[in-house]
């Protein structure tokens, strides 16, 4: 298996043009809110400019940017939280007591994740109008925590397996109670995957749209939502949008990248199982 | 004897245990009930009456009509179509990218993390965020990125949405989804057990013949399992068609999910929206159901290998 020499270092090159390739998109987005708006039109477009933060200025403190931020914020930490509460018992007691119908819940649980929203975007609306919930962020709470749900059930769950049934059976005999056994045996056992868990309910209700645009207005209108205003602002404000848009993904990037390795894992979760 | 005793407050103890923990997934069952279950009950429900939400006062039953109505509109067989055409091409394109990069990433070479660190990043941008970004500031038909490249070459200057509708919303899905793939994908080539591969070289296997009986075989399960997840995500976009095409010109880019969106909440026709919301389901199950087979399949043939 003899491969000429300039193999390795021209898979090396091409590897970095893709990745640059399919980076660049993100770059121009944030080289261009540094850009002023005569900058972001100027041809041929400019890869050297003076740096302003002009647009960051008006982005974030002349416009309803932090309202809808701290929207996000508070449906994305509600729903991840909810979800965990509600998930991690179910997955916990599907994981070490099982029964006759511990297969099916968890089946069912988990279809219910490949309903497609459209499906039951009416209804939604309607009893959402009917009981006060339409754009409020405890409707969105609700919303989210359902879509994360069988997500953490089954990720909690594959965790759980994992820990040792010798270290449980031993705190048993030693007459544990189930709320110590969970509190100081199993959850620093799980809490790495725990921790990926919650990074992917974070991510995607962060980055949700279609429930956020047609149950919420104003008040409890999320970021993405609020970008998704921007569709129609062609031509006039690139750097602004630019810097809106930046700030609306930084948290959830700079998230992503630190915990690579959690995101790989929880992603691969039904792979391995 | 002894043994009973010393063991005996822990038996009473995982009898309360015991009766506890039946009932440990209920709140998550009835919330799952309430928040989905209910809904799709009701979808059902609404997709038998007439009922229009600037008419309110004409509602009423009316049986099956609005599914012959939903069948028999020409735009509905165009949406369902723009819905498959959407999802299988992003699906084909990002496996096909997901498998190179994959194979590009599993090599040892300099700066590695930080390849992997741009490359996963469109999968974690908001699709808002991309759609506007790219409808704005790459795909302007004066002022893009991509006009401007067009112009110095000396090209006449694409209009993309215009003119490429279908394939614009494609391209910004795949640039969306390939991460995803590739990660999935990435994992499954760490998995490889390397003497395998090491022995299939002294065998003197060439890399096609190494990729082709000892890599693909090994990824299938990972392959199938992400092209499931991904195909479920595709099969309801809305986020990227609203901003980059709201479903245009025309209905050229009009998935299931953005002609639903229209159906109910631009022309408030509540019962027909509901209709289509059933055959979504539907076709959303269909795709599970094709899964299911093949996954069976897969594990028969792996219990008679």
């Amino acid at each position: 298996m003899k491969r000429p020499y300039w193999v390795g270092p021209g898979l090396t090159l091409l590897t970095y043009l893709i990745a640059f390739a399919m980076f660049f998109p993100i770059l121009w987005m944030i080289m261009t809110s540094f850009k002023t708006e005569a900058d972001a039109f100027a041809f041929p477009p400019q890869v050297v400019f003076q740096p302003t933060l002009a647009n960051w200025q008006i982005a974030l403190f002349d416009s309803n940017f932090l309202d809808h931020l701290i929207n996000t914020l508070l449906i994305t930490l509600g729903s991840t939280l909810l979800a965990l509460g509600l998930g991690i018992p179910a997955a916990y007691a599907l994981a070490y007591y099982q029964t006759k119908r511990s297969d099916l819940t968890l089946m069912w649980l988990i279809s219910t994740r490949m309903l497609p929203p459209v499906g039951v975007i009416v209804p939604l609306f309607i009893i959402f109008r009917d009981l006060g919930l339409r754009d409020t962020h405890t409707g969105m709470v609700i919303i989210y925590s359902a879509m994360n749900l069988p997500l953490v059930v089954w990720m909690m769950r594959s965790f759980f397996l994992d820990v040792p049934y010798e270290i449980l059976e031993a705190s048993r005999i030693d007459g544990t109670s189930l709320l110590q056994e969970f509190r100081f045996i199993v959850i620093p056992l799980v809490l790495p995957g725990l921790f990926a868990t919650a990074l992917l309910c974070l991510i995607f209700s962060w980055n949700e749209f279609f429930f956020a645009f047609n149950l919420t207005v104003t008040k409890a209108a999320p970021v993405s939502v609020y970008i998704s205003s921007f569709k129609t602002a062609e031509g006039l404000f690139w750097a602004k949008m630019s810097a809106g848009a930046t700030a609306a993904v930084f948290p959830v990037v700079i998230a992503g990248w630190v915990a690579q390795r959690q995101l790989v894992q929880g992603l691969n979760m039904g792979a391995v199982k | 004897m002894t043994q009973a005793t010393a063991t005996r407050p822990a038996a009473d103890n995982s009898d309360l245990i015991y009766s506890l923990r039946r009932w440990l997934p209920l709140p998550a069952i009835l919330f799952m009930v309430a928040v989905t279950q209910v809904p799709l009950v009701v979808t059902l429900g609404f997709s038998l009456e007439r009922w229009n939400l600037l008419r309110p006062q004409r509602r009423r039953f009316q049986g099956i009509d609005n599914y012959p109505d939903v069948l028999s509109d020409p735009n509905f067989f165009t949406i369902i179509l723009n819905t498959l055409i959407i999802t299988l091409s992003v699906v084909a394109a990002t496996l096909v990218l997901g498998i190179l990069l994959a194979l590009l990433l599993n090599r040892d070479f300099a700066g590695k993390g930080v390849v992997r660190t741009m490359l996963i990043t469109p999968f974690l941008i908001m699709p808002t965020v991309s759609a506007v970004l790219w409808k704005n500031v790459l795909f302007n038909p004066a002022f893009g990125l991509l006009a401007a490249l067009a112009a110095m070459l000396g090209l006449q200057r694409p209009d993309m949405l215009q003119d490429f509708p279908m394939f614009s919303v494609v391209i910004v899905t795949v640039w969306q989804w390939t991460p995803f793939m590739m990660l999935i994908l990435l994992a499954g080539l760490q998995s490889l057990d390397h003497d395998q591969i090491e022995a299939a070289q002294i065998d003197g296997g060439g890399y096609l013949t190494l990729f082709r009986y000892i890599v693909l075989p090994h990824l299938r399960r990972y392959i199938e399992l992400a092209i499931l997840m991904e195909t479920l995500f595709i099969l309801s976009i809305f986020g990227v068609i609203f901003v980059l095409t709201s479903g245009g010109p025309g209905t050229q880019t009009t998935n299931l999910s953005y002609g639903i969106y229209q159906e109910a909440f631009q022309r408030w026709d509540i019962g027909e929206a509901s209709a289509m919301g059933i055959f979504a389901i539907i076709l959303a199950n269909i795709v599970v159901l094709l899964f299911v087979r093949v996954l069976r399949r897969g594990q028969a043939e792996e219990v008679t290998a």
